[in-house]
């Protein structure tokens, strides 16, 4: 690769990167990013690739072209691969289907229907990527990209306009100019707490002390999120790009990416991302021959939810135990050995290209009043479209669940929304028309946290899902401070008593208590949000606790100790579904003998309950309530009467 | 070094920039209560007794004193309702662990702390870590460390440091607010490296 030692060269560059590359020649984009690989997307690459051998198209010129990229968000409908440049979208694409897409659609320009978005409830399929609902009411400024680069090439990434804004900041603005632009773009941190990104880097640069350092935090433990995964596998040349612009505006010249162990992908991709940048000189000594210079490590985190709180990624960086530390001094005082640092999360990063590109103005323009931008979100659970979403913040939560995702699945109906990760907090239907902002979710008693969104149905129990996050975060806390590790080790034995029918009078009331000594006495933002799941529940759902409380009944059916199964002898068929799939062999009967469920060998795995034909309706659900004595053996005889 | 006028319960406190609102507390003689704190080590903020309501920059939060840098005209107040009733439930929490232990039992009557209001977890150790950080800061030997994290946490020996070098300090001992280590260091002892007069007799 040749230096890059100007602005000039940069731009020369991608003429030359450009002036290779036939805009009009169709492509192939295949998305193998982690969820599209999970559902076979290797497969589907190696059989287009075969049947583009066996077609005898390989060497030819003009052709097809074939493409690896990142995840462009369907994960619902993976393999996801997008032709160019029509955009034809196939969605749940299996290698089986190569040969027809090679000869139908790249040399036969027709479109394969089958493989095609449809409508859902019309008869309508819809062939453009863009025009899908679940990406219509998307604003991809950050993700959108994905599908379009082979996270592997730079070249890919310079063809889209990649390393303008490095460029840019580098000889039309100051250190000082760059700091404010992202102040005047009300930027704020996407990693959760939502602080202002332009004051963090003035405090950093302000700091007269040396050497600073830059640090991208891709310690992204949330259960479920994959925003920050997605955009180092997908384009980690945008985040690679960011970083080095708030480098030269906060004067580091050392940055790190401290990424979890369990993104191999990610770690591969910015690994070889920062290789490819220093080769071309847009990394390293004196980068674009601006004098500046900027060298940057991968950090691989061993895999604990607390290093994702600054304090302790920093412990673990300098190779402590990843326990937090108390803050003042934030790390932009006292960060990395001591020194002034500015750690921002892996959204955050990619954004800075975009302010440098298209202005302050723009992205002050997408938005509430308090916040600014776009947010990524993983919508997951009991939603019909899951995957990885990205829309202007001010939309509400309504629209990101129905419009983009398409509804909740299955017919059920919504129950709650939980954002924020595991210390977000549930919100139920009464506000699902607030808007996308820090300070919305705040009031509501949630958080926007990093990106987790998770539709919870009516068949969720709203104990069990704070007892879920309590014992992960259980788990999770590092136990330095009191307040966080018993507090959280209290509050999860009593919401495990609760569903267990063992709960007592009070019980909400010291949930409660707990609940805000550990959130205003913890030492980190772990403990400080650690009881929203109970405090947001109890909130929104008191009358659930109260129900397992005092009349010891589970109203979604969901903690096993609270509920039984019990076939109805009134409409059993004595059809013996039931009693084959029975995994426990808790299910007496047979031919005309009406079946009887034995209390003491059911697990309560709701086998019995799902396979019942709808027809007959025989196995009920109980909670609250005693299970009626089974009928005797003497009475079980079916007799069928002729007619 | 600077001067830097803060107010504590209504008092001017002067206290040089550098130092912890619980020093300059001490200093003029304001007791802040503290379980993991000690003056040979690097304050830690882990156990939270030391939680006091502070007015910085117009918003009132609880900072643990014992890590909070003092700052010009910072408000402090090291009791009120709020900070009387975290320290009475961080001591509730703890005498889950610790129901005997006289530094819990005396900051308990004050507090008004009830020992029984969570069910006993009898592991003694309330983890404050005076030991690991005296044996790390201190002695330097780093015998013994935590082991495992969050509600498994937990305060031990390591037999092979241990064996070497603690026969003729157990320095710790003495810093320890519950019986929780001297009993671990005995277990160690017996388990890993028993002492001569412990091992059986030899038969005739």
């Amino acid at each position: 690769m040749p230096r890059i030692n100007s602005a000039s060269e940069l731009e020369e560059l991608r003429k030359d990167i450009l002036s290779k590359r036939d805009p009009n020649k169709p492509c192939i984009s295949v998305c193998t990013g982690t969820g599209c690989l999970a559902l076979g997307a290797a497969r589907v690459v190696a059989a287009l690739k075969e049947e583009i051998k066996k077609q005898g198209l390989e060497n030819k010129v003009g052709v097809v072209d074939i493409k690896e990229t990142g995840c462009p968000g369907f994960c619902e409908r993976g393999p996801i691969i997008v032709i160019h440049p029509e955009e034809i979208c196939y969605l749940q694409v299996q290698p089986g289907d190569a040969e027809e897409i090679v000869s139908q659609t790249i040399l036969g320009k027709k479109v394969i229907d089958r493989l095609l978005y449809a409508v859902p409830g019309a008869d309508e399929k819809i062939s453009r990527e863009s025009e899908i609902p679940f990406y219509q009411n998307q604003m991809r400024n950050l993700i959108g990209s994905n599908i379009k680069i082979d996270p592997k090439s730079i070249d890919d990434y310079l063809a889209v306009g990649g390393y303008t804004a490095l460029a840019k900041a580098l000889f039309q603005y100051t250190p000082e100019q760059v700091v404010e632009l992202v102040k005047h773009s009300n930027l704020r941190g996407r990693g959760g707490a939502g602080f202002p990104t332009g004051k963090k880097w003035e405090f950093a640069r302000n700091n007269p002390d040396e050497p600073k350092y830059v640090i991208v935090n891709a310690d992204e433990g949330d259960p479920g999120a994959f925003m920050d995964r997605a955009l180092l596998e997908g384009n980690p040349f945008s985040v690679l790009e960011g970083l080095t612009i708030g480098a030269y505006a906060i004067g580091s010249h050392e940055g790190y990416f401290y990424v979890r162990q369990e993104y191999p992908l990610a770690v591969e991709n910015i690994t070889l991302a920062i290789t490819q940048a220093e080769e071309y000189g847009l990394l390293g000594k004196n980068i674009l021959g601006s004098g500046f210079d900027f060298h940057v490590h991968v950090h691989r985190g061993a895999g604990a939810f607390v290093c994702g709180e600054e304090t302790s990624l920093l412990a673990s960086l300098e190779g402590k135990a990843g326990e937090p530390r108390s803050r003042p001094p934030y790390p932009a005082v006292k960060g990395l050995r001591g020194k002034p640092t500015n750690i921002n999360n892996v959204e955050t990063w990619a954004n800075i290209p975009l302010i440098i590109n298209k202005g302050a103005d723009f992205l002050a323009s997408i938005g509430t009043e308090g916040s600014k931008g776009t947010k990524i979100f993983s919508l997951v659970g009991k939603v019909n479209n899951t995957g990885l979403v990205e829309v202007p913040m001010g939309i509400t939560l309504r629209d990101i669940i129905y419009k983009v995702g398409g509804g909740v699945s299955g017919g059920k109906k919504f129950k709650a929304v939980q954002t924020g990760g595991p210390s977000g907090g549930c919100i139920p239907e009464e506000h699902l028309d607030i808007k996308v902002d820090f300070d919305e979710l705040t009031k509501v008693g949630a958080i926007m946290g990093s990106g987790g969104m998770i539709v919870m149905d009516e068949d969720t129990c709203m104990v069990d899902v704070a007892k879920y996050f309590l014992n992960f975060l259980s788990g999770e806390s590092c136990g330095k401070c009191t307040p966080c590790r018993e507090g959280i080790r209290q509050m999860l034995k009593i919401l495990t008593n609760i569903s267990e029918g063992k709960g007592k009078e009070g019980d909400i009331e010291l949930l409660e208590d707990l609940a805000e000594a550990t959130r205003d006495a913890s030492l980190c933002a772990l403990g400080g949000s650690a009881p929203n799941p109970v405090r947001s529940t109890i909130r929104y759902f008191r009358d659930e606790y109260e129900a397992h409380i005092r009349d010891k009944r589970c109203p979604a059916y969901v903690c096993k100790d609270l509920i039984s199964y019990h076939i109805d002898p009134e409409k059993c068929q004595a059809c013996m579904i039931c009693l084959r799939k029975c995994p426990a062999e808790a299910i007496t009967g047979g031919k005309k003998q009406i079946h009887v469920i034995d209390q003491e060998k059911c697990t309560k795995c709701g086998t019995c309950f799902e396979v019942c034909p709808p027809r007959f309706r025989a196995v009920r659900r109980l909670s609250g309530e005693p299970v009626p004595p089974p009928i005797p053996e003497d009475a079980r005889i079916i007799t069928r009467e002729s007619k | 070094m600077n001067e830097i006028l803060l107010q504590i319960d209504g008092r001017e406190v002067k206290a040089e920039e550098g130092m912890t609102v619980l020093e300059a507390a001490r200093s003029v003689g304001i007791h802040i209560p503290t379980l993991c704190h000690h003056e040979k080590l690097a304050p830690y903020g882990a156990c939270r007794i030391c939680v006091v309501e502070v007015d910085a920059r117009g918003r009132k939060t609880l900072a643990a004193s014992c890590v909070y840098p003092v700052e010009p005209n910072l408000v402090v107040r090291t009791r009120s309702e709020k900070v009387d009733k975290t320290r009475k439930m961080i001591l509730e929490l703890l005498l889950a662990h610790a129901p005997d232990a006289p530094a819990l039992q005396e900051l308990a009557q004050e507090y008004g702390a009830d020992k029984n209001r969570f069910e006993k977890e009898s592991s003694f150790c309330v983890l404050c870590g005076l030991c690991v950080r005296y044996c790390t800061e201190v002695k330097k030997k780093n015998a013994i460390g935590f082991f495992d994290r969050g509600a498994r946490r937990e305060v031990n020996f390591i037999p092979e440091i241990a064996a070497k070098e603690c026969w003729n300090c157990k320095e710790c001992f003495p810093l320890c607010p519950t019986s929780y280590l001297q009993a671990a260091y005995h277990l160690t002892e017996a388990l890993a490296f028993p002492r001569p007069s412990f091992k059986p007799a030899s038969g005739k």
